[in-house]
């Protein structure tokens, strides 16, 4: 080849740093959006509030969303069940907090924090294992049809939630927070909600993880090439669907913890919560990019933080502001914030 | 073992796509450590006889042989792991990893055969240079490079390659030529489709033209190239430049 056949993009990047925040459009949405919202709220202390509980309803969020994303863009599997992963990750980790209660109500920060990291264990085996049945059972059969794939996996959800009915009864069962995870940390005029920053701190932490095993690992290159190109993969002589069954365990293990973090924030879990917390989690999918990892945490920050403002602002749009702010979305990038 | 021998063998082989018929009925024999071009104008089947080779379409009818075995009915990675890779028409390069990544996966065991990985880059300077680079951001020519690079950083015995120098300019056609020559010093086999002429008689050694799903013509590369007439009866080719 000749020495002046340079990759195509080199001229893509402006020089500046407009040119490096235009090349990072989508990145700056989150900042770009925090400083907007702060212009109508206007108070420091609100507007502090209600970041750090967008923050944490966005990491939730993500919690849920990110391996439906990596699900889709692997196999091309429509999930509807992922929300019984919730359900069933919030009922089993809630049956956990109730065995292990001596933990759970002593006034020891550690011993609570145990309580809930336990619970969180049982709520993603629970989960997981549901995960790897519901594939070999209900997905397997209909790999390549996507109007049998919707048919089934809602017809799974359904049945999933009336068992869960069947288990633990049909009330909703309140699930109050433990001591030490009551109340807020107070700076100044800032108040910070202690849950709030557990669950910020959780989702960051998955976030990070995820990042590094997809990043880092044999592993994370496969899946991220089968994402891309599965074909390509299983032509280079590994079993995609093999991966996929890994995948689809660990999404339903992050949906299940997913399920008990957001059971504690409501302080009340019902079977039904996976079902009405999936239109959440399937916008942000759809705005991060279908199977991009990055995009489905941008996607759920944003859709964290516009619930929040929008339902201080203007309450009667709260309900609709994902809808909207997916509409926007798309009209700005059609394939999502970061889907090539 | 006789210089003749066949390495694959295709046998009446039929191949569907939905409710399209495209394959009727392929016979093809790739003699092992030889060139075979697959020529034929546009959708003729070369591009579903390499998928269906390669377990990415199946055969509903007939039987492919590989090294004695029917691989008919195994599947992509099971094919892949008896020694055959495939570059496909589109590349198939993975834009959102690196270079070495895209390199990485190839590898079976995870780690490069260094001498191995050196001669690559002395096939193909660029693999080394954008190293570090996401293979999105490379040129196409470097993609094509890439795709080959990968599906040789494991021995194979057999290669497929589907039109390697779609839409390339002719220093990089070039370019791939001269690679392809080195190549085929080793001596590992390899089924190429291209529509550029000039280098399929420039790098082949044998020859199947194909036309509506079946083979109509086999023989000697350099026969065809230096007879006018087969090539206006198989390929419709008529005009000088085209033998160039």
């Amino acid at each position: 080849m000749s020495a002046s056949d340079r990759p195509v993009s080199m001229t893509d990047e402006q020089p500046g740093i407009s040119g490096f925040v235009l090349a990072r459009l989508a990145y700056f949405t989150v900042p770009f959006l925090m400083i907007l919202a702060f212009v109508p709220i206007g108070n420091v202390s609100i507007w502090a509030t209600l970041t750090l509980a967008g923050l944490a309803m966005g990491l939730m969020i993500f919690m849920m969303a990110s391996g439906l994303t990596l699900v889709f863009g692997l196999m091309d599997v429509l999930n509807f069940g992922h929300g019984a992963m919730i359900s069933v990750g919030a009922f089993a980790g809630v049956s956990a907090l109730l065995a292990l209660t001596p933990l759970y109500l002593s006034s020891s920060v550690e011993l609570n924090l145990l309580a809930l990291l336990l619970a969180a264990l049982v709520a993603m085996a629970a989960a997981g294992v549901l995960g790897f049945v519901f594939e070999r059972t209900l997905i397997r059969p209909v790999y390549g049809n996507h109007l049998k794939q919707i048919l089934i996996t809602m017809g799974g959800l359904i049945v999933i939630e009336q068992l869960i009915v069947v288990v633990w009864g049909p009330n909703e069962i309140p699930i109050p927070r433990p001591e030490s995870l009551k109340g807020a940390f107070v700076f100044g005029d800032i108040v910070m909600e202690k849950y709030r920053l557990l669950a910020v701190a959780v989702g960051l932490a998955l976030f990070a993880m995820l990042r590094v095993l997809l990043t880092q690992t044999r592993i994370g290159l496969l899946v991220r090439a089968g994402v891309e190109n599965r074909e390509m993969v299983e032509a280079l002589g590994y079993r995609v669907s093999l991966l996929f069954i890994g995948v689809f365990v660990v999404a339903s293990a992050l949906a299940g913890l997913g399920g008990i973090m957001w059971g504690l924030y409501d302080e009340v879990i019902t079977a039904q919560m996976g079902m009405s917390v999936m239109i959440l989690v399937f916008i942000t999918i759809i705005i991060g990019g279908l199977g991009s990892i990055e995009g489905c945490f941008l996607a759920a920050l944003l859709i964290g933080l516009t619930n929040n403002y929008v339902a201080f602002l203007s309450p009667k749009l709260a309900l609709g502001s994902g809808i909207i702010l997916m509409v926007l979305v798309l009209m700005w990038r059609p394939q999502g914030l970061l889907q090539r | 073992m006789a210089a003749t021998e066949n390495l694959l063998t295709l046998a009446g082989v039929h191949t569907h796509i939905g409710q399209y018929h495209i394959l009727h009925g392929v016979d093809l024999e790739i003699p092992r450590g030889q060139l075979t071009m697959l020529l034929g104008r546009n959708g003729a089947g070369k591009t579903t006889t390499m998928r269906t080779i390669m377990g990415l379409w199946h055969a509903g009818q007939g039987t492919i042989t590989y090294k004695g075995e029917d691989i008919t009915k195994l599947r992509t990675p099971e094919i892949a792991r008896r020694g055959i890779a495939y570059v496909p028409e589109n590349m198939g390069v993975f834009g959102t990893l690196s270079v070495e990544e895209n390199m990485v996966l190839a590898a079976r065991g995870g780690d490069f055969d260094e001498a191995r990985l050196e001669w690559i880059f002395d096939l193909f300077p660029a693999m080394q240079k954008f190293w570090k680079w996401q293979a999105g951001q490379l040129s196409g020519g470097q993609k094509q490079m890439l795709a080959i690079a990968r599906a040789i950083i494991e021995p194979a015995d057999l290669l497929l390659i589907d039109e390697p120098t779609k839409g390339l300019a002719p220093a990089i056609v070039d370019a791939l030529a001269r690679a392809i020559m080195e190549l085929k010093k080793t001596g590992v086999t390899i089924l190429m489709v291209e529509q550029n002429f000039g280098l399929a008689t420039r790098v082949g050694d044998s020859v199947g033209v194909m036309d509506d799903g079946r083979i109509v013509h086999t023989g000697d590369m350099a026969e065809l190239a230096a007879d006018a007439d087969l090539q206006s009866r198989f390929l419709g080719l008529h005009m000088k430049g085209n033998a160039a």
